[in-house]
């Protein structure tokens, strides 16, 4: 699943990262525990948090995580959006809960759960 | 190589760019992608630690021939059971950590899976030293 199909199937918006839209993703991974994402976390996945903080950027950019999306309607503010911008990462913002946005994924087929 | 970082107590925007750098660092060296990425955890794992629980310290990283080595070191209140801080789960991290999403008991056992070697020296009213290596041409540690 791309970027762009990502973007669609949790109703988002793309606040980051346009050239990524492209970008193939094969695997998810929900978590707002930072320690989680780095202990259990594969390559190639979307991380989807409800955790609105610059750790929250840097963990993924640590993990080669390229897509992040802030679930329940949260925006980050503009210095972390700069800060994945500068780490080539894309972040995307939708309204949608945790469970829903997982949800969502699963049912538009992407369905490997992005941990080992 | 030697990079070495003076990682402040009390200012969190800092958390975590000693530990970007390095991993730049290293990936700029042509580091295998896996072994970057299992020392970029264990230095970010022990960076958050040293914030937390150290009041910040100084972070070394020493790139060596055949492997990593990196250093943490702070004068906080130390570790009085170690046993105990290195147990999956086991925490004294306050709750406003937490929120930061850490602080769940997973740095240190997050640490030794991902390290060679890991070594700690901790005095109690004195401090921490955090050692870990990770070596550069061997296949990543068994995951558990």
């Amino acid at each position: 699943m791309t970027v762009a199909q990502i973007t669609e199937t949790l109703d988002g918006t793309l606040l980051v990262g346009q050239e990524l839209l492209g970008l193939e993703i094969r695997s998810a991974c929900g978590a707002d525990l930072m320690s989680d994402v780095m202990a259990f976390v594969k390559e190639n996945v979307v991380l989807l948090t409800g955790l609105v903080n610059p750790q929250a950027i840097r963990t993924a950019d640590l993990m080669d995580i390229k897509v992040i999306v802030f679930v329940r309607g949260k925006t980050p503010p503009k210095d972390m959006l700069d800060e994945a911008a500068a780490n080539g990462q894309a972040v995307i913002a939708t309204k949608h809960t945790m469970f829903v946005s997982c949800g969502k994924l699963w049912e538009a087929g992407l369905r490997s759960g992005g941990t080992r | 190589m030697k990079l070495r970082y003076v990682v402040p107590g009390d200012d969190l925007s800092f958390a975590g760019r000693a530990s970007a750098e390095v991993k730049r660092a290293l990936g700029r060296l042509g580091v295998d992608p896996s072994v970057v990425k299992r020392a970029a955890v264990c230095m970010y794992e022990a960076e958050m630690n040293m914030i937390i629980h150290g009041g910040g310290g100084v972070a070394e990283a020493d790139v060596e021939q055949d492997r990593v080595r990196i250093i943490l070191e702070d004068r906080g209140p130390g570790i009085p059971n170690l046993e105990l801080a290195m147990r999956e789960g086991y925490s004294t991290a306050p709750s406003w950590i937490r929120e930061m999403g850490f602080g769940a008991g997973m740095g240190l056992p997050n640490i030794q899976r991902n390290a060679d070697d890991l070594s700690i020296e901790s005095k109690v009213d004195e401090g921490t030293r955090v050692t870990i290596i990770i070596k550069l041409s061997d296949p990543p540690a068994e995951q558990p």
